[in-house]
């Protein structure tokens, strides 16, 4: 009996959400007197999980870097088998939209997508997510064991790595799911930031009327606030910033500290990707875009005026 | 060839989100509802599939016995050939998993070699359907796919992955295609077609037609209510220096996110 975390990683090194979920996996392994084990795909430091609350971790050898829902899934089958968990967290990123499902149906066991939140409630956890994109949400409890959850990267705090050390436990796996294979890598216009876990977003829309306009006004504030920047569908279809950053029920999920939304009106597809970033500031000239009633503040002005002093405000900042 | 897609009715984008008194779910009676937004890309890829290679195309469906009409509309009008709506109590409430033990056993009779899913239904929206699916007919899947084509068995599909990273991946049928937005340009129904579909073969099925065991749903949902409400909002007024500067500081000294 334990919550398996599924650390994820990336050229030897684990993703944010490792640490975000191993930190909420301590919280509710106390709540229920179990443990937390971590399951690690490919050569990451392991034992070093240990210092984020992970008592034991099991680690499945191989060449991960290729993108392979099979070899994933039987892998991480291997380490289910291994470490018998009764729940088992992992992000809702690509790798839990893609592969998490299949490893559930394996297991013959439900699925709690896409989480917000975790608690024990009469002795088991229980999630909560979003439907109908965001306009409801509902707990998910499910009866079938191990008790599969995803949850949305940024939702928990990251604890720091105290230094401990974990148990490592290699475990044997062969590839048996028929795979495809990958021809080409297409990676996106560099940014830096990846959004889907960057702290702060900057986003634009339709309103940018141009490139370069999303360029000269948009950029610089991200760039100010270190901050992702990302953009409504109609810019991106329009042409204004790549469709890599459009954030949306289509786009991306991004779940910040801090979302600013400069000239977007604030539309449901919209909101999908984005209503539960703690702070939203909407800039918008329509007091009554929808996006006011979502906004932590909003400031009612030309977003060419705003956008550029608030940039310089920010750049003013020690 | 044998496409098959998998297509649910959901309530349209614009519907109402009524949430029951007691919290135990969403009331979509008298609502507009629709194929998915997901699934008619779904929809629109087996049609073209066809196109491009012959065969026929089934479109599969778990919902009540009412949804025949959307399915005739949503599918069969736009050129799917037939379809098989799993309907009844047990059936509609089997959860994801047991909805894709149903689907699967439905594919598996029709002897389909491709089957094409929306990423995620407009709903529940917990993109699970596909790659369930794909692990209980023991097939390859490739999820959020945005540019698809078949070349004999085998095909080659775009996926739209984390942080804007797209691959292109080869591989061979049979296998699950789960589709994204931007894949396709989905058609209209033509009005003849319309009438025809009224005439193409549907078979209404229950989950007692499969032999699939446990079909009982082991997740459950409760305590529905709205997004939680969000504090009020600040309007900060005044020219836009000062308005930016008066932002700053409350993100700083008020919000504590700078
Ligand atoms: C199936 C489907 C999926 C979709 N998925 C997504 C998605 O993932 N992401 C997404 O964003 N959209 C999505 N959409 C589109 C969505 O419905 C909206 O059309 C889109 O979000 C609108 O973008 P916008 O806010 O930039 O443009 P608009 O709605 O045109 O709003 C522009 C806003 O800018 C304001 N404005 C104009 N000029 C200025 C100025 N100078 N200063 C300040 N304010 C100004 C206007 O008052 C207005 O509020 C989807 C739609 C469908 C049907």
């Amino acid at each position: 009996m334990s919550i398996l975390v599924f650390a994820d990683s990336a050229n030897g090194a684990f993703k944010p959400t490792a640490a975000e979920l191993l930190g909420k996996a301590t919280a509710l392994a106390a709540a229920l007197g179990t443990t937390v084990t971590a399951a690690v795909l490919g050569d990451a430091p392991a034992a070093s999980l240990g210092g984020l609350g992970a008592a034991k971790v099991f680690q499945a050898a191989g060449d991960f870097s290729n993108y392979d829902n099979g070899a994933i899934v039987d892998a991480l089958a291997a380490i289910v088998a291994a470490a018998n968990p009764t729940v088992i967290l992992a992000p809702a990123s690509y790798i839990g939209r893609d592969a998490l499902p299949r490893l559930a149906a394996r297991l013959d066991t439900a699925m709690g997508s896409d989480c917000s939140d975790l608690k024990v409630e009469g002795g088991v956890v229980v999630g909560r997510r979003s439907e109908f994109a965001g306009r409801a949400y509902a707990d998910v409890s499910i009866s079938s064991t191990p008790a599969v959850f995803t949850v949305r990267p940024n939702t928990f705090p990251k604890p720091e790595n105290n230094g401990g050390s974990a148990e490592v436990v290699a475990v044997d796996w062969s590839a048996s799911t028929p795979t495809v294979s990958v021809v080409e890598t297409l990676a996106p216009e560099a940014t830096g930031i990846d959004l889907s876990s960057a702290g702060k977003v900057v986003a634009g829309g339709r309103s940018l009327k141009s490139k370069e306009n999303f360029d000269s006004v948009i950029r610089p504030l991200g760039a100010a606030l270190q901050a992702g920047v990302g953009a409504s569908r109609a810019a991106t279809d329009a042409g204004y910033a790549p469709h890599n950053e459009q954030v949306g029920q289509t786009g991306q999920t991004v779940n910040p500290q801090l979302y600013i939304a400069a000239g977007i009106s604030g539309a449901i597809q919209h909101l999908a990707g984005m209503r539960t970033s703690k702070v939203i500031v909407a800039i918008n000239k329509d007091p009554d875009a929808p996006i006011f009633q979502h906004a932590t503040y909003g400031i009612v002005a030309d977003l060419f005026d705003v956008v550029p002093e608030l940039t310089k405000a920010v750049e003013a900042l020690d | 060839m044998k496409i098959g897609v998998c297509a649910k009715i959901s309530p349209h984008a614009d519907a109402r989100i009524k949430i029951k008194s007691d919290g135990s779910g969403v009331d979509t009676a008298g609502e507009k509802l629709v194929v998915g937004d997901y699934d008619e890309y779904a929809v629109e890829e087996a049609i073209r599939t066809k196109e491009a290679v012959g065969g026929d195309v089934t479109a599969f469906s778990v919902g009540p016995a009412s949804d025949e009409k959307l399915i005739r509309s949503g599918a069969l009008a736009l050129g799917c050939d037939s379809a098989v709506l799993i309907s009844g109590d047990d059936a509609e409430g089997a959860g994801a998993l047991g909805t894709a033990k149903l689907l699967a056993a439905a594919i598996k009779e029709a002897g389909c070699e491709v089957v094409f899913t929306g990423k995620a239904s407009t709903d529940g929206g917990s993109s699970q359907m596909g790659a369930m699916l794909a692990e209980l007919l023991g097939w390859a899947h490739v999820s959020q796919v945005t540019e698809f084509a078949l070349d004999g068995g085998n095909f080659k599909a775009t996926r739209n992955m984390d942080a804007g990273v797209r691959q292109i991946v080869s591989g061979s049928l049979p296998a699950v295609i789960t589709c994204e937005d931007g894949l396709n340009e989905p058609r209209y129904p033509k009005l003849p077609d319309i009438m025809k579909a009224k005439r193409k073969p549907l078979a209404k099925k229950s989950a007692g037609d499969y032999g699939v065991g446990a079909i009982a749903p082991t997740s459950n949902q409760s305590n529905y209510a709205p997004p939680p409400p969000r504090p009020p909002s600040r309007i900060i007024e005044g020219d836009a220096a000062s308005a930016a500067s008066e932002l700053v500081r409350l993100l700083r000294e008020e919000a504590k996110v700078l």
